[in-house]
């Protein structure tokens, strides 16, 4: 009766994930969707100018989404190179000891909350930027791009090496038997052979960086404009929600203004978690 | 039966439920306050010397913003909405089709001082100066009797209520120039301009400290006195909102603020008090 009761209840908290998914595509669905009667898609998407409370209002969030996109780029660049290399070397090259030293390192790192990431960029790194590139302010794309780079390092590197550590053996033993020293065998056989399994780590990365909140908002300085500049202030879409969520007035346009951005955003991320799944599967 | 008695379970955990939160509800000693991050500092040290002064109340008090407090007050989720600004006529229309009736007491004004790097040679601007930087007519600040640099100009983020003030006193309604950055809070706002010495910036006088330079607008000097005199233009009054004029404990918990010695708490973490 027991295991009975609760073998029927377990497939209950499996369902409730699919709940929760739902509840919140419905929520932004709902909430989201108002803002299209009174500003239509492509202007709300497409616009440049985003003036929320200002009379008449303007909602455009193309430099939202710039500046979510320069930053996430930004943190890619730093974290591919350092993430695969991370991976690589852990699971090719470092010895069995270095490897259980380094690697809860790394896990460590992602478990170190965002708002210390956000604190320490504002009052060390920002202030570190500036001075060395002779900026008038601290707070850049280029300084959010550092620290979201080391922010998704962690899910880089130890997806990837996972990956990488799951090639068969008998690959490496066949490429060395041919002759190919341990170089050739990484970059011509182990990589390519975990080349899905190391996109679904970049993938899973660009969502670490792309959904990042806390952060973005202590430190991209928030102003919406669209700049190729690295050295400029930008503003990424979740700092803009968390920032202004607060004080909106319920149901009114702006409210449903964040809530599309917030739609925006999931259908992003959603985008890319079912890439990476593709990716891992195979 | 086995059923029976897993029946008899579900109900009994659900009356308990019930029980409880309505219990919870009509507890008389219990005081809930939701509402905005600038007046958060206020309600909580009074709501502890309060709790203190009367051992059998309990006062909850969250943040969230204006907007959050009073859609909790229109939703019976809180007995207090915490407000930097004035009740907006939509959120009144909102009430009104909920049968309530927002009441606001003012507990304290907010003067908002203008800062700038103590390295910066310009002491003194005009409101229509002030106005000209953040809409990025003055770009330079030559312009206004400085250095030849470029001026960042540092605001609040759209939402909170110091800029709803600012955008109404200093822009008189009007747009900031897109590279304006948008900060967060008070102290973001107050660490960006100690570490760039060509940035403006603007915070509550409660956040002046001696890292950063306060200016003297249109003659006057950002202080307690010149606030409430009203010779200070930056300034907002800090509100509660109420559902019906203030009864019960939520009276006497703003009578406690409006007392001298809540006024005492309302300097200390850095208001002005409007006595």
């Amino acid at each position: 009766m027991k295991k009975n009761f609760i073998e029927r209840l377990l497939p209950i908290f499996a369902l409730l994930t699919w709940v929760f998914l739902f509840g919140i595509m419905l929520i932004l669905f709902i909430e989201g969707t108002p803002i299209f009667k009174s500003v239509p898609i492509f202007r709300f998407i497409f616009g440049r100018h985003w003036y929320p409370v200002h009379e008449p209002p303007e909602f455009g969030i193309l430099p939202l989404i710039c500046g979510s996109l320069m930053v996430t780029v930004g943190a890619l660049i730093i974290a591919i190179p350092f993430g695969l290399g991370c991976a690589i070397y852990l699971s090719e090259i470092a010895n069995r000891a270095v490897r259980e030293v380094v690697k809860p390192f790394i896990e460590m790192l992602a478990g170190v909350p965002s708002v210390v990431y956000g604190f320490f960029g504002m009052v060390l790194l920002a202030p570190m930027i500036q001075k060395i590139f002779h900026l008038s302010i601290g707070l850049t794309a280029f300084t959010a791009s550092v620290i979201l780079g080391v922010m998704a390092l962690p899910t880089v590197a130890s997806i990837a090496e996972d990956a990488i550590s799951s090639v068969p053996k008998a690959l490496r033993e066949a490429s060395f038997a041919l002759g190919a020293n341990q170089w050739e065998t990484i970059t011509r056989v182990v990589v390519p052979a975990a080349k899905s399994g190391i996109f679904a780590a970049i993938i899973l990365g660009i969502g670490r960086a792309i959904g990042e909140t806390m952060t973005v908002l202590m430190i991209a300085g928030c102003c919406a404009v669209i700049t190729p500049n690295f050295f400029k202030p930008v503003r990424p879409m979740t700092a803009t929600i968390a920032a202004e969520m607060g004080e909106a007035p319920m149901g009114s346009m702006h409210y449903h203004a964040l809530f599309a951005i917030g739609l925006v955003l999931f259908l992003i991320t959603i985008g890319l978690s079912l890439i990476a799944e593709r990716f891992k599967e195979r | 039966m086995l059923r029976l008695k897993k029946l008899g379970l579900l109900i009994l955990i659900a009356s308990f439920v019930t029980v409880y939160s309505s219990e919870a509800r009509k507890r008389p000693n219990t005081l809930t306050i939701t509402g905005s991050t600038t007046v958060l500092p206020i309600a909580q040290r009074t709501a502890e010397e309060f709790m203190e002064l009367h051992p059998k109340v309990n006062i909850s008090v969250r943040g969230g913003g204006s907007g959050v407090g009073i859609a909790a007050l229109i939703d019976g989720t809180c007995s207090i909405a915490d407000a930097s600004r004035p009740i907006k006529t939509k959120e009144i229309a909102t009430c009104r089709s909920k049968g309530i009736n927002p009441v606001g007491t003012v507990i304290a004004k907010d003067g908002i001082a203008i800062i700038v790097h103590p390295s910066n040679s310009v002491k003194e601007l005009s409101l229509e100066q002030l106005k000209a930087i953040y809409a990025g007519e003055i770009s330079k600040w030559s312009e206004v009797g400085g250095k030849t640099k470029p001026i960042v100009a540092i605001s609040r983020d759209v939402a909170s209520g110091t800029f709803e003030v600012f955008k109404k006193l200093v822009l008189k309604g009007g747009k900031t120039k897109e590279d304006a950055l948008m900060l967060a809070s008070n102290k973001a706002v107050a660490t960006a301009v100690v570490g760039a010495p060509d940035a403006i910036g603007y915070v509550g006088i409660g956040y002046l400290s001696s890292d950063v330079k306060s200016l003297v607008i249109e003659g006057v000097t950002p202080t307690n006195e010149t606030v409430v005199s009203g010779e200070y233009k930056i300034a907002r009054p800090l509100y509660m909102y109420t559902n019906g004029e203030p009864k019960g404990l939520a009276k006497e918990f703003i009578d406690f603020i409006l007392s001298e010695e809540g006024q005492k708490i309302v300097e200390k973490v850095g208001f002005v008090p409007i006595k």
